[in-house]
């Protein structure tokens, strides 16, 4: 596996301004994807996964969304910083998504062929000078890939006529359509049942084999995550708390909310996944001080409540965000401990 | 097929909600204090006329039996004689409706064009001084009585600045062009009478912008709210991460969507014109169907009033089954379901 | 009916309990709106507005200069058609009469329409829009949203126009009039949500447990809908206003001498341009009054975000 750097997230900011006061959302996150690699990307719902990957593209809506600090490098150039021209190219071609709702993702009023035409068109430059007739035989491939029947008469079907799974298939489509380098792929399936779910995840796995793109997996299901991913994520209340390559995670989670995270059973259905840690995601509108875990955590320790723990290196590639592996701090407090 | 069923459905309901109306009419015009026949013939005519027309207006018969006998009069264009032109109502009404349908379009056309402006306006530029400046405008436009705006705009633009005429269609001197439409303007254009059609234009505009004003606000309001809320929307951001241009997303993929919310309240904002009309158009002299209805309620002239309310009724129902139809034809979600239920 | 409550909730809570429980969740609640509600100048500055105009009203004889001149009939051709001034703050009108002092009075015109027209539509467009609504598809139904379409077919100011030209001109009768117009959008309203509440848990609960009728209505689904229902009265309070100015402007309302708002607009009308503020400051005060209870019915709006009003 080679390991040039394809996205980079250094030390990311957002905040969101709302009626009471601003929202903390992401709160100095970092994040690699090499060129190739699958990651994973898991914490409970409402931690700032997609916050993150909707940032990465840019597609927040400002207002309320504000990103306030940090870089996103594509490639080496700062996605944050682009103009609307090079920001244009950069979606679609270079990196792509699908989306966790479907049904929300897809326009209402809108034709599936009105939306991928375009899409489409803007996929590369010779594309742009072909005719509506042309645009229409390509835009029934990426419908054929997702084994989607009949994609011809599909083109002119609202969403509204189509099912839940379907929805997921085309939105799966139009995101590769464009032949992305970097697919993201935020919850696949997770508003479908769990055999349609099987089925959106076997089709991705294919079609990103097939391209050799690099993806990024969102889920809160570890299950999945296991079974797709090289390296994986932990993230918890805005902050990445875990890195390490999957099968490592897996063997020795380190981070106190990871463990959590693993101990509640990991169920295909999604959902629960707290159940194995009391209490939820605080408030981002008053954060607890320090780290952002220690109300919930039943190791905190007095610097917790203080100090926010840096993201670092606990072995070779595995990295943690927890005073317990700071040998500054740990080390101490074991001696005091032993005494 | 499907918008086939849909109009049959909605006509079959305008169809009742006309006759009800009918009804309605019949009773307020027969609750009036007085006798009609009398007043027909005025005071000083001898008893045995007075009984020779009551039995001729059917008015010694029960109620639905008059009622009966109105209907069928109404529906064929026979609503008597006015009291206060001592001509045929309908006549009245073919003279005067052009003249109102002129200024309610005119004003139809500004409050769309002004009011989705300035909303589109307003959400790409949330919560900035330009978003304020037109929060304020359209807070103002809905505040205000359109009798006010009226006199406001009589006095500022008419009478200080002298930018505008302030009565009538037409000024005295320029050539009236034939009638072909009723409509000044499009008979103006086409006689090619550009003295007239700029004349025309002139009068129009003072009283269409008074017209205009709260429409013109509601509209705005409801633009920026539903494209503000509409630009958070997931699709949006799809269609966006796809690399689609912002051209593209905000001219196609946002205002389509945004802008049903905006056209299904046009059809009330078309007949709320039509009502402020009654004052607008008594203030600008202009010579219209609501002026002509505003008088013979002044001197409860029940013909003509029950013409007139039944002829916007009617105006009513029907710009509300176009709006129904260019609404379901633009959101496929409603024209499913408008076909599918029931 | 006590002990089925214990049983249903399924906790040992006696009714008394469970009424002081709820009694103290809608007091929070209240307190919550309330700082929720303060924190939004707008409607801070819409409540002021209305609560200062509400009591010049009441106290008008007593804080204008001039009462006599909106009282009784009064005239003063020394004085007539005087621009403002320090001692005329509004100026004087064609036959002399201070016109703040008319326009204080005016309020309450303006204001009494609002409130009769209001208490008489919203009971009765509340109590059909329950009926219609808790009985959806049913013939009563029917019956009653059939005859809301039809008074929904033209515009309000229309109709009302139609039936206060057929009526002695008076504020009494404007107010009739404009009642007889007002009350389908209540009962539209109502029946939306009671639509949609019919076949919530705790109506069915009740169906269950044998209460009546009434109880359904106005204890189960009536306490749902307030808040949209509030926030209506006080948005139409403004729209009221306007159609009750609009009848005294075309003389179908308040009469002369009194000072109607509107009357008082449409007799200075006739002195354009020159005398403007004899049209002018009356016309202003109808704004000012809307625009207060504008604002205090959006920021209401925003309290309840109560949908489709």
């Amino acid at each position: 596996m080679s390991v040039t750097p394809l996205l980079e997230i250094k030390n990311l900011h957002v905040e969101f301004k709302v009626y009471g006061g601003v929202l903390k959302v992401l709160d100095g996150v970092d994040f690699r994807v090499n060129v190739g690699e699958k990651v994973g990307l898991v914490g409970e719902t409402g931690c700032g996964k997609t916050t993150t990957m909707k940032a990465i593209l840019r597609i927040l809506p400002v207002p309320p969304a504000r990103i306030t600090g940090g870089e996103v490098l594509f490639k080496g150039r700062d996605i944050l910083k682009m103009k609307e021209r090079e920001l244009r190219e950069t979606r679609g071609r270079g990196i792509s998504m699908i989306f966790q709702d479907p049904t929300a993702a897809l326009n209402p009023v809108f034709t599936i062929g009105a939306q991928l035409e375009p899409v489409i068109r803007h996929a590369s430059p010779e594309n742009r000078r072909l005719s509506k007739k042309e645009l229409r035989k390509l835009a029934v491939i990426p419908l054929k890939e997702v084994a989607l029947a009949d994609p011809e008469r599909l083109l002119d079907a609202y969403p509204i006529q189509l099912s839940g799974g379907m929805r997921q298939r085309v939105c799966i489509g139009m995101a590769l359509a464009t032949n992305p380098e970097l697919l993201i792929a935020d919850e696949p399936g997770t508003s479908l049942d769990v055999t349609i779910q099987d089925q959106v995840l076997r089709l991705l796995q294919r079609l990103v084999e097939q391209r050799h793109s690099s993806v990024i997996l969102i889920s809160h299901t570890l299950g999945i995550v296991r079974q797709m991913c090289d390296r994986v994520y932990v993230m918890y209340a805005g902050n990445m708390v875990e890195e390490a390559p999957t099968r490592k995670l897996f063997a020795n989670p380190l981070h106190p909310y990871t463990r959590g995270l693993m101990a509640a059973v990991p169920r295909l259905s999604g959902g629960g996944v707290a159940m194995g840690i009391p209490g939820r995601i605080p408030s981002y509108l008053h954060p607890p001080s320090g780290c952002r875990f220690h109300p919930r955590c039943p190791q905190a320790m007095e610097i917790c409540k203080h100090e926010k723990p840096a993201f670092q290196q606990a072995e070779d590639d595995h990295r943690v965000a927890c005073f317990l592996y700071d040998p500054a701090v740990a080390e101490p407090q074991k001696e005091a401990t032993t005494a | 097929m499907r918008t086939l069923t849909f109009i049959a459905r909605r006509a079959f309901h305008a169809i009742f909600v006309l006759l009800g109306l009918s009804i309605v009419i019949f009773i307020i015009a027969r609750i009036m204090p007085g006798d009609p026949a009398r007043v027909a013939v005025g005071a000083r005519a001898p008893e045995w006329v007075v009984e020779q027309l009551r039995e001729q207006m059917h008015l010694n018969d029960p109620l639905p039996i008059q009622y009966y006998y109105w209907l069928t009069d109404a529906l064929h264009g026979d609503f008597g004689i006015s009291l206060v032109t001592r001509r045929n109502v309908a006549d009245d009404i073919r003279e005067f409706f052009p003249a109102s349908l002129e200024l309610a379009f005119t004003s139809l056309l500004i409050t769309a064009v002004l009011g989705i402006g300035l909303g589109t306006l307003s959400a790409r530029h949330k919560d900035k001084f330009i978003d304020n400046v037109v929060r304020v405008i359209s807070y103002m436009g809905v505040v205000t009585p359109s009798f006010v705006f009226a006199i406001l705009f009589l006095l500022l633009f008419g009478y200080v600045l002298d930018l505008f005429p302030t009565i009538g269609r037409l000024s005295e001197g320029v050539p009236r062009p034939p009638t072909v439409t009723g409509f000044m303007t499009i008979d103006s254009l086409l006689a090619g009478n550009f003295t007239a059609l700029f004349d025309a234009l002139h009068h129009l505009i003072l009283p269409a912008m008074a017209l205009a004003m709260g429409t013109m606000a509601q509209e705005a309001r409801i633009t920026r709210a539903s494209m503000s809320e509409n630009l958070t929307k997931d699709y949006i951001a799809a269609i966006r991460a796809f690399g689609v241009p912002e051209r593209t997303v905000m001219g196609r993929f946002l205002l389509k969507p945004s802008l049903i919310a905006t056209i299904s309240i046009m059809g009330l904002d078309f007949a709320g014109g039509l009502a402020n009309a009654f004052l607008v158009e008594l203030i600008f002299v202009w010579p219209g169907l609501s002026r002509y209805g505003m008088n013979a309620i002044l001197r409860k002239d029940l013909n003509a009033i029950s013409a007139v309310i039944l002829v916007l009724g009617v105006v009513f129902i029907v710009v509300n089954i176009i709006v129904d139809l260019v609404v379901a034809r633009l959101d496929p979600r409603i024209g499913l379901r408008a076909a599918r239920s029931d | 009916m006590a002990q089925q409550t214990a049983e249903w909730t399924g906790f040992n809570i006696t009714e008394q309990e469970l009424r002081r429980m709820r009694w103290q969740t809608r007091r929070e609640n209240l307190g919550r709106s309330w700082y929720k509600f303060s924190r939004n100048p707008l409607s801070v500055v819409g409540g002021a507005t209305v609560l200062i105009i509400i009591l010049a009203a009441i106290f008008a004889p007593y804080i204008t200069p001039y009462p006599d001149h909106a009282t009784r009939p009064f005239t003063d051709f020394a004085n007539a058609s005087q621009p403002p001034s320090l001692e005329h703050w509004f100026g004087t009108d064609e036959i002399g009469r201070d016109i703040f002092s008319r326009t204080v009075f005016g309020f309450r015109f303006s204001l009494t329409m609002g409130v009769v027209v209001l208490s008489m539509v919203v009971p009765v467009g509340v109590i059909l829009g329950l009926i219609a609504g808790y009985f959806q598809g049913s013939r009563i139904d029917t019956i009653i949203m059939r005859i809301t379409d039809i008074f929904l077919a033209v515009p309000p100011l229309i109709l009302a126009l139609a039936i206060a030209s057929v009526l002695e001109p008076n504020l009494f009768n404007s107010m009739v009039a404009v009642s007889l117009m007002w009350w389908p959008w209540y009962t539209r309203l109502v029946y939306g949500q009671a639509t949609a509440l019919r076949n919530e848990f705790f109506v069915s609960s009740a169906e269950v447990t044998g209460a009546s009728t009434a109880h359904i209505l106005f204890r189960e689904i009536l306490p749902n809908t307030l808040s949209p229902i509030f926030t209506k009265i006080s948005l139409d309070m403004g729209w009221v206003i306007i159609i009750g100015a609009s009848l005294s402007f075309v003389g179908l309302g308040v009469q002369p001498p009194k000072p109607g708002l509107g009357t008082m607009v449409a007799s200075g009308a006739k002195y354009l341009p020159d005398q403007w503020w004899i049209s002018l400051f009356p016309a202003l005060a109808i704004v000012v009054l809307v625009l207060g209870f504008n604002l205090l019915g959006d920021g209401l709006r925003d309290l309840f975000a109560a949908e489709e009003i």
